[in-house]
């Protein structure tokens, strides 16, 4: 298979036509600083590290806490779009890693939990990266809770997004009755893939991160 | 009820219905016997006879071919075995120059030293002590009679006297002139060294001419029997193919070995020169290419290189280049893989720069806090400079793979053409067979149709038989159509 790939290049090389197409990644990653859910974010330290483990050169990375209202530029952590010369994108994760790093140690709570905020942000930027894949990871408890002035009850718009949901506990209440968890992810299932998504995961144990990135 | 088909006359007895059928049928088929006879017998000729061309043709062309690829064998065969006696010749020549063109001052050498040593040995030459002239006189003297003269016997006396004077002189005389010779004779000895030494070197010389004389006898028979195309020497040409074939693919693919190990050596660094991020396709990066396309640059320059030093023939232009330009050619093609070789180094340690520095970074991002240190020790150093140093000789190390290039694609003409004879031979034998099977199959169903219309064919033999009194052998169905036609 790699063999053919191969003769595809150089018949590709020979007719002097580069791949148009991206091949880079892009992940924005959401990070729930709400509620309880603020004693979760040291795992979500973990998912980055994995993340810029992972991602190649030419790349991009956004981290963005969600908050009561997070549709603001304001709210993304750190962000990189990792240099074509695997050094210079070495140096640029480990910036990143120190910017996470204080993130954890420094981060405060939030009233609301603003999730649909945080995906449109996050649309808007995985577009602009021109990244061949685009993923969005959500670290939190897909449990939202606006506040009565903010609006998001309106259909979005993640048309070629992966969205994968991260380390989703369980509430107190879901324990008493499982639907309610149940009935929480189907019902962001169904928002999510109304808006154009092209999957739809949920991960719990970060063990199994491994295929988050596939694409 | 079930409604039995239209063509069952005895209603649920297929079998009784097929013989009443055939029954009805059979004075008809009796009828049609000659046309259907000839409708066989033509549509065998008419499948078979265009296999049997075919087969024809592809049995011409493969002999032409077979023709034509020992042209090209011998011409191929001819040419080297010029080359080689060429080169003998070379060497001959040379052998002559070298060792030969001191031959008159050897010969005058060794003259000279015959000379001296005929010389020494006539001085050597034994001259016996001339008989005193006097013997007689004192024999005489001897004879005389003394008769107790005192004056006689004292005369007698001084004359013995004298003669043992004189002949211890010439005694000493003679054992002198003997040291001399032997004096003469030790000093021989040198120079009969330096002969001998002379000679075999003369000898070793001429031994050496004669060696070369054979090879090249054995050149010119080869020659020979190519020039007037031998089986044997069409024979030999092709084993000789076939082996710088196998030998040739051989040494190519562990030279292909050898440019992937340098491929994963400088596909890495590359990408920090021209990017990670570019892809030509899905899984092929642009690095993974310039990588790619400098192996094959410095293949070219090691086939150039190779060209230059006349050690392979694949481009004339280069052999017809003059010298001196042909020299300046072979100092840039150095100098290219020289600068090539060099920068595969230079990519080879930061290719191992790069590893350490991603190792680190996943390490840091690991977070592990009992993280191995790093050693500095020199045997961690050993990969890195194994690195280097593979880089830099890869490169002069695939150069030779033109060598086993040139090999391979010369015999791969013969081998080529060989595997082609064969296959259009098995193709025209497929297809001689395929027209025979067309033709006895029409036969065999001519003489079934005659099987199936016996009874008929009984009826009419029997009428014949009666109004021809004497009976004919019958022909069977297929003879008599052909007779007919």
């Amino acid at each position: 298979m790699k063999r053919r790939h191969f003769g595809f290049g150089l018949a590709a090389l020979a007719a002097g036509c580069a791949d148009p197409r991206s091949h880079s990644q892009a992940v924005y990653m959401l990070v729930d600083t709400s509620g309880t859910y603020a004693e979760e974010v040291n795992k979500a330290q973990l998912i980055v590290n994995y993340l810029l483990g992972t991602l190649q050169p030419g790349d991009s990375l956004a981290v963005a806490r969600v908050k009561s209202r997070s549709f603001s530029e304001k709210d993304i952590v750190a962000k990189a779009t990792f240099d074509n010369r695997p050094s210079q994108a070495n140096a640029q994760k480990r910036v990143f890693r120190e910017q996470m790093e204080a993130f954890t140690r420094s981060h405060s709570g939030s009233a609301y939990t603003d999730i649909t905020g945080g995906l449109i942000q996050g649309s808007m930027f995985l577009t602009e990266t021109g990244a061949g894949h685009k993923t969005i990871l959500i670290f939190s408890d897909m449990q939202e809770e606006l506040d009565k002035v903010t609006v998001r009850d309106f259909p979005i718009t993640l048309k070629d997004i992966r969205v994968v949901a991260v380390n989703v506990v369980k509430l107190r209440t879901d324990n008493v009755d499982p639907r309610r968890y149940l009935g929480r992810l189907e019902a962001w299932q169904k928002r999510v893939e109304a808006a154009g998504a092209r999957e739809w995961r949920v991960i719990n144990d970060i063990e199994h991160l491994d295929g988050v990135l596939k694409g | 009820m079930m409604e039995s088909p239209f063509w069952m006359i005895v209603p649920g007895n297929a079998a009784l219905s097929a013989l009443v059928w055939f029954v009805i049928a059979m004075p008809f088929l009796y009828a049609a016997r000659k046309p259907v006879h000839e409708l066989l017998h033509a549509v065998g000729v008419l499948a078979g006879g265009p296999l049997r061309s075919s087969s024809r043709w592809l049995l011409g062309a493969a002999h032409d071919m077979r023709e034509r690829n020992r042209q090209v064998l011998l011409a191929h065969g001819r040419e080297e075995a010029g080359q080689q006696i060429a080169r003998e010749f070379e060497r001959v020549s040379l052998l002559v120059t070298r060792d030969l063109e001191g031959y008159p001052a050897l010969q005058r050498r060794l003259l000279d030293e015959i000379t001296r040593v005929e010389e020494d040995y006539k001085k050597c030459g034994e001259v016996p002590p001339p008989p005193p002239d006097w013997i007689d006189a004192i024999n005489a003297v001897a004879n005389v009679k003394s008769g107790g003269n005192e004056l006689v016997t004292r005369l007698l006396e001084e004359i013995n006297r004298s003669i043992k004077d004189i002949h211890e002189k010439t005694l000493a005389e003679y054992r002198r002139a003997y040291e001399e010779r032997h004096s003469i004779l030790d000093g021989f000895m040198p120079f009969w060294r330096s002969l001998d030494k002379t000679l075999a070197q003369a000898d070793r010389k001429m031994t050496s001419l004669t060696d070369r004389a054979a090879a090249i006898d054995a050149q010119m028979a080869r020659f020979e029997q190519i020039v007037s195309k031998t089986e044997r020497a069409e024979h030999a040409l092709t084993v000789s193919a076939l082996t710088q074939f196998f030998v040739a693919t051989l040494v190519i693919v562990v030279a292909a070995g050898g440019a992937l190990i340098n491929f994963k050596l400088i596909a890495l660094p590359m990408s920090e020169m021209v990017g990670a991020g570019d892809y030509l396709t899905a899984s092929l990066r642009t690095s993974e290419v310039a990588a790619l396309v400098i192996i094959f640059v410095e293949a070219t320059m090691g086939l150039f290189l190779m060209e230059t030093l006349r050690i392979t023939h694949l481009f004339p232009k280069i052999h017809a280049l003059s010298d001196p330009m042909r020299k300046r050619m072979l100092w840039i093609a150095f100098t290219l893989l020289l600068t090539l070789a060099g920068i595969e180094a230079a990519l080879a340690l930061m290719r191992d720069m790069l590893i350490a520095d991603k190792q680190a970074l996943m390490q840091s991002l690991a977070a592990t806090a009992h993280a191995a240190a790093a050693t500095d020790s020199w045997l961690a150093r050993i990969p890195t400079i194994g690195q280097i140093v593979l880089g830099f000789i890869l490169p002069f190390a695939l150069a030779f793979v033109a060598i086993p290039l040139e090999s391979f694609i010369a015999s791969a003409r013969t081998v080529g053409g060989a595997v082609l004879v064969m296959v259009m031979r098995l193709l025209a034998v497929s297809l001689r067979l395929a027209g025979s099977f067309v033709r006895q199959l029409a036969r065999v169903l001519v003489t079934l149709y005659d099987i199936l219309i016996v009874l008929p064919l009984l009826v009419e033999r029997l009428v014949r038989d009666r109004r021809a009194p004497t009976p004919t052998p019958a022909l069977s169905g297929f003879e008599a159509v052909e007779r007919s036609s």
